[in-house]
């Protein structure tokens, strides 16, 4: 997820909001076998959940986010979350019908357990000695933080890009609690490019002296490795065309070629801008791990023994797939294969690929096209919700009549 | 609603399960769902037309009809429709075929290019037929078929499908009302809709 968001004036802000620690103290065992215990769960909430506990919806953020989607801080936030534009009174994910929430992956840097946590065995930051994990695992956290939280089943399971693969995971893994899901802009598996991307941005991370193993905590941090890493992350956002719209081969604060590897044109110094700031906020462990994760995500190996039609199987939910025309990283062919196996399956599913030219990083942008889709889509499994609540209150009814 | 649109509606069971090809923004979906019950899905590949059905509370895939009626298994449906787009699709005995594959039934309406306004204007003036129910000229027109309802009927016979119901009427496809034609549809109908079976 890019730097690139939005405040948005189309519907009211959920104003002030709080970020809150769910802490399961036994922890868990993760896919590759160790166990990490306690983990920390950073989450905010928005809405309020009615009594039915009908009306909660998941958002899944993508790679870099956190708990944050909507609404400000006190004092300190000049920027809103970053889905304000699609969550909040009057918007798409309106708060003053659903119950919203957001929680940071584990993994992560913002608030959940990840790499800079203490490791309760020697009382120092996990580092690199941190267990790999996969989505499986984020997914399996957050179930434990819906079962805190009183949500027995989600309204709806929304997200994009690697917020996606959650919202597909949550489908599969846990089919009786997602009555529909919305995976935007994400794949079911990475393909070879996308997994090529990670690892060079891995690979700067790793051959900055900096990293020192994973083990920086106390020292320098790898910022360069991290801000390199980024950027080329950044690039795979975006689009030819966007690129060509915002910088061309525009030069930066000059009117000639330098001659020396200063930044000459705008996109150099734009990404390189993209880059530090990123190191501010972000862990490059936590940035390693995150990206592995993704790469590791196989719906179809984990779920369907291959046979991406087999994984969907076991799913129940109602579908939103939508794709935007200029993501490269996880193009349209990759949703598409995913619809084809939900229809194989007699899923109930809607497909849209939005145009768009600003690249993968379209879901974030204020888009009308999405708005309509999403907020219609929701209103929908409200209603069908609600039939198949009455037709189980009929059915538990009658039975009990002839009992 | 379209008239055409309301003599479909009228002969789908309510509860179906019902693919709607070209469903445009979903007009006889929304009907059918609201008023039968129906469990409906669409296909249509114009993205804004889509998005608007989906926005309306609809189950519908953006895409080429072709491609995504394969992926549905065998009798996935009980009414597969093809509303006004018969005339504009390159291999009309595959689609049909695919469309009994994965439904029960099949309804296909279509303008009707034997319509005596689109022969007078051939014979009289020597020009490709421009009416309300063929809005295009020939350079323009989406439409690469021409269609007149006896060609369709032996159409059918060739193909081994049977037709279990056939209804001609005599209006413009936008009005919301018309009449249907008995008396020598081929040449006073200006549309056809048919009812397919398997055979």
């Amino acid at each position: 997820m890019s730097e690139y968001v939005h405040a948005d004036a189309r519907g009211a802000s959920v104003g002030l909001v709080e970020r809150r620690e769910f802490v399961l103290e036994q922890g868990l065992e993760v896919a590759c076998g160790l166990r990490l215990a306690p983990v920390s769960v950073a989450y905010e909430t928005y809405g309020t959940l009615n009594r039915d506990g009908t009306n909660a919806i998941l958002v899944l953020h993508a790679l870099t986010g956190d708990s944050h989607a909507a609404g400000y801080y006190a004092g300190e936030d000049a920027k809103p979350g970053w889905w304000d534009i699609m969550i909040g009174p009057g918007k798409p994910l309106d708060t003053d019908r659903y119950f919203v929430i957001c929680s940071n992956v584990l993994g992560g840097c913002m608030g959940s357990t990840g790499p800079a946590s203490i490791d309760p065995q020697t009382g120092k930051p996990f580092g690199s000695d941190f267990p790999v994990l996969t989505i499986g695992d984020m997914v399996r956290v957050q179930r434990r933080l819906l079962d805190h939280l009183g949500v027995d089943r989600l309204l709806c399971a929304v997200g994009g890009s690697v917020g996606g693969m959650q919202v597909l995971e949550w489908s599969v893994r846990y089919p009786d609690r997602v009555f529909s899901a919305i995976p935007l802009a994400t794949t079911t598996k990475h393909s070879a490019q996308a997994i090529a991307f990670n690892e060079v941005a891995r690979q700067a991370i790793m051959a900055d002296p900096q990293w020192n193993g994973g083990h920086y905590y106390e020292g320098a941090r790898p910022g360069h490795g991290l801000a390199v890493a980024r950027m080329i992350g950044h690039i795979t956002y975006l689009s030819d065309e966007s690129m060509r719209h915002k910088f061309d081969r525009r030069l930066q604060d000059r009117c000639d070629l330098s001659f020396n590897f200063e930044a000459d044109f705008q996109v150099e110094s734009y990404l390189r801008y993209q880059g530090n700031k990123f190191v501010e906020r972000f862990d490059a462990n936590s940035f390693l791990y995150l990206t592995k994760a993704a790469d590791y995500f196989n719906l179809e190996k984990e779920w369907g023994n291959g046979s991406l039609v087999a994984a969907f199987a076991r799913a129940r939910a109602r579908y939103l797939v939508t794709s935007f025309t200029s993501d490269w990283l996880y193009p349209t062919y990759q949703s598409k294969a995913m619809v084809q196996a939900m229809k194989k399956n007699g899923l109930d599913v809607s497909f849209c690929e939005i145009e768009a030219p600003w690249g993968h990083d379209a879901f974030l942008l204020p888009n009308e096209r999405l708005d309509t889709l999403m907020g219609g889509f929701l209103e929908r499994m409200e209603r069908e919700l609600e039939k198949e609540r009455a037709r189980k209150t009929t059915a538990a009814g009658a039975n009990g009549h002839a009992l | 609603m379209r008239f055409d649109l309301q003599v479909i509606a009228s002969w789908i069971e309510p509860g179906s399960r019902v693919l709607d090809l070209g469903c445009s923004q979903g007009v006889l979906l929304e009907k059918l769902t609201q008023e039968k019950q129906v469990r409906g899905t669409g296909i249509e590949q114009d993205e804004a037309k889509a998005g608007q059905a989906i926005g309306k509370g609809l189950s519908v895939i953006h895409g080429d009809i072709y491609e995504e009626v394969r992926d549905y298994p065998d009798l996935a449906f009980d009414y597969v429709v093809l509303s006004q787009t018969l005339q504009q699709v390159i291999d009309p005995s595959t689609l049909i075929r695919e469309m009994l594959r994965v439904g029960r039934r099949c309804i296909v309406s279509f303008p009707n290019f034997s319509y005596w306004k689109h022969r007078v204007q051939f014979l009289l003036r020597g020009c490709a037929p421009v009416s309300r129910e063929l809005p295009h000229e020939w350079h323009n027109t989406p439409n690469i078929r021409v269609i007149p309802i006896a060609d369709f009927k032996r159409f059918c016979r060739d193909l081994g499908v049977p037709v279990l119901r056939e209804v001609a009427i005599g209006n413009h496809h936008h009005e919301d009302r018309g009449k249907v034609v008995t008396f020598m549809p081929n040449l006073l109908a200006s549309y056809g809709i048919f009812l397919l079976g398997r055979e």
